[in-house]
């Protein structure tokens, strides 16, 4: 029902918008979400009206299609040009079928830039990944370290022996491991994504290392299962799950003190950077050149690549004082 | 006749404990009777399915929408419970129940009155499932804290020193046990899958058995199902994909056949028990993630192996008094 009205309203203001445009001093940036409906957008909208109020003059339109399709969003972005929009940022559903609609709006002067899901170099003039894998890979020991002040012996369950985003997090968190004194990784094992399987391997490394202090786990089957195995084990507390994971689902492990922190980006900051850098673009006070820098203000800078993308900021981390905001919007 | 059957599941269970003795060499904590219990309770759900599976293939057809089945039930019971935390859970355990046989009614009907060979009929079930809780769910996970702690409580409660999801298994066991050595629909789904043309002639409804017993093994589906989403304190689209194959090696390797007519339920618990056993080892032994698969696949294929050489030399007699005649 919150959602209804949340989308309701938006949708009128989307609305009154369009017929009474607002002073022409204003600048609109148009936040463009895979679709409407679905918390993680709307946590990222909030953020972009933190910036706009931060910023002042700066109107935000917050919109996508209904239903996750590419063809809805190149009818929102059409309608978005028709209405001269400054600047939109958008989500992609499709990396390649967008880019035509978005060269198009390029070409009308307004600034375009890709967050969360990219779209292809020349679509876009810069895409904000929320995060890097150097960056996942330190969070996801660091986390485990934090909590851990003598060091001890940790394992990291990860999803299956193929899946490459996996091997990445694991390997870029082997490199960073020694900058963690006393920790040391005993094992990886592999839950394939599949719940049962996960909540045995999860099992198999508490009995197989005795000594074990905490389960890395930077996949979301697989950090649920662990923590669930290891409160069924009466060990909650004793053993530390942590990785990966969406606030909804870890909130109950969260509680029963199996998981004391985990990480995943936060679409508030990620609404927030995403509507600063398209306001510096638009502004002309940045441009999206490889090596350059654009302010996402209170987040700092992000730095492009030669590919023109950049990562906003480490994971964020949720724990118990901050996961009862978020259990309900992602 | 008697005494081979009894030599088989006598063998599968020293073949049992020889594997256990095996892991037993490479890490002596598996055998201890905290830890054996425990691989029993977590092959507790797929002892059910494989209990069901028996029924459906011993007349001869087979039943691959089991995994779905549970977990469209699974998601179902999830779904109710975040709705109304106020439902008693044992009452949530019937609906699951019924709503599991109702959903291995469709299979039935579609085999005993259209006539569809169960592998089509099933396949296409398994898809339907699957995709009707993405319907359902809009694919969106039903977590933890969504459940009330009464749901998720149940399997893990003790009673008599075992957890409640092992008594499920054991009063599935023995209600399969009772079916089929006591009463005559047992027989007749043995008689429908040794032979269907003889079991016509006896004034068995070939359809009909087949029907109850795609019943049945929904009904168990459908509780395994609740089993399932409170052990693993999470529902989504994907639970459970694959299991069905789980099931049917399940089977196979503890010697029902495929072709119809044979098992027992000595024999299906100690295969679902033998995989069981497998998947508990593997991450304790420290072996490679892509060997795992290889070595659960041999166990089946030595398994069928096994089964054809023995089925071959001995062929089921299903009504003893004709033949003395």
């Amino acid at each position: 029902m919150k959602k209804l009205t949340t989308l309701l309203t938006a949708g009128l203001l989307g609305g009154a918008m369009a017929i009474s445009p607002a002073h022409a001093d204003d600048m609109r940036i148009a936040l463009v979400v895979k679709a409407l409906g679905i918390g993680f957008f709307e946590a990222a909208a909030k953020g972009a009206e933190e910036a706009a109020a931060e910023l002042g003059g700066v109107e935000i339109i917050y919109t996508g299609p209904t239903d996750t399709t590419a063809e809805g969003q190149i009818e929102v972005i059409n309608s978005l040009i028709a209405q001269k929009v400054d600047a939109i940022a958008i989500s992609a559903n499709d990396q390649d079928a967008l880019v035509p609609a978005l060269k198009k709006a390029m070409n009308r002067g307004i600034t375009v830039i890709s967050w969360d899901s990219g779209v292809a170099p020349e679509g876009r003039q810069m895409h904000l990944n929320p995060s890097s894998n150097p960056l996942i890979g330190n969070m996801i020991v660091k986390m485990a370290a934090d909590h851990l002040p003598d060091g001890g012996d940790v394992a990291v369950l990860s999803a299956s022996a193929t899946a490459t985003n996996q091997n990445i997090w694991i390997e870029e968190m082997n490199k960073v491991v020694g900058n963690y004194e006393g920790i040391n990784v005993v094992a990886t094992v592999y839950g394939d994504d599949l719940s049962d399987k996960s909540y045995r391997e999860a099992q198999g490394l508490m009995s197989s290392h005795p000594d074990l202090k905490a389960i890395i786990a930077p996949t979301s089957v697989g950090i649920v299962a662990a923590a669930q195995a290891v409160s069924d084990a009466g060990k909650a507390g004793e053993i530390l799950v942590t990785g990966l994971g969406l606030p909804s689902e870890m909130a109950a492990h969260v509680d029963s003190g199996a998981s004391k922190s985990f990480a995943i980006w936060n679409p508030i900051d990620l609404g927030y950077a995403a509507t600063m850098i398209s306001y510096n673009l638009a502004k002309g006070e940045a441009t999206a050149a490889a090596g350059g820098e654009i302010g996402m203000g209170r987040l700092g800078a992000v730095q492009l690549s030669d590919s023109l993308d950049g990562a906003m900021a480490d994971p964020f981390v949720y724990d118990a004082s901050n996961i009862n905001d978020f259990k309900e919007i992602f | 006749m008697s005494s081979f059957k009894f030599s088989r599941d006598v063998l599968l269970a020293f073949a049992l404990v020889a594997l256990v003795a095996l892991v037993y060499t490479r890490f002596p904590e598996f055998a201890s009777v905290k830890s054996l219990s425990g691989v029993f309770n977590d092959t507790s759900i797929l002892i059910i399915l494989a209990l069901g599976q028996m029924a459906v293939i011993l007349t001869r057809c087979i039943d691959l929408s089991m995994a779905s089945n549970l977990a469209l039930v699974g998601m179902c019971t999830a779904m109710l419970n975040a709705a109304i935390p106020a439902l008693p859970i044992p009452l949530l355990v019937v609906i699951a129940m019924l709503l599991g046989a109702l959903l291995g009614c469709i299979n039935g009907l579609l085999v005993w009155k259209l006539d569809i060979p169960p592998i089509v009929v099933t396949l296409g079930t398994l898809t339907i499932f699957r995709g009707i809780i993405f319907l359902i769910s809009d694919g969106q996970w039903v977590n933890a804290h969504e459940m009330s702690p009464a749901f998720k409580a149940l399997p893990r409660a003790h009673f008599l020193g075992l957890p409640v999801l092992s008594w499920f298994a054991i009063v599935s066991i023995l209600g399969m046990f009772v079916l089929l050595t006591r009463t005559a629909q047992g027989r007749a789904l043995y008689a429908v899958g040794g032979h269907p043309n003889a079991a016509v002639y006896t004034g068995i409804n070939v359809g009909r058995t087949r029907f109850n017993a795609f019943v049945l093994s929904g009904a168990l589906s459908g509780v395994a199902g609740y089993l399932w989403v409170s052990r693993y304190a999470v529902a989504y689209v994907d639970i459970a994909a694959g299991f069905e194959l789980d099931v049917v090696a399940a089977c196979v390797i503890g010697g029902i056949s495929i072709a119809g007519g044979i098992g027992s339920v000595a024999g299906a618990v100690l295969g679902a028990l033998f995989l069981g056993v497998i998947k508990n080892a593997l991450p304790v032994v420290n072996i490679s993630p892509f060997w795992q698969q290889a070595i659960s696949g041999s166990a089946i294929i030595i398994a069928v192996i096994f089964n054809a050489r023995s089925e071959r030399r001995v062929g089921r007699i299903i009504l003893k008094k004709a033949e003395q005649v």
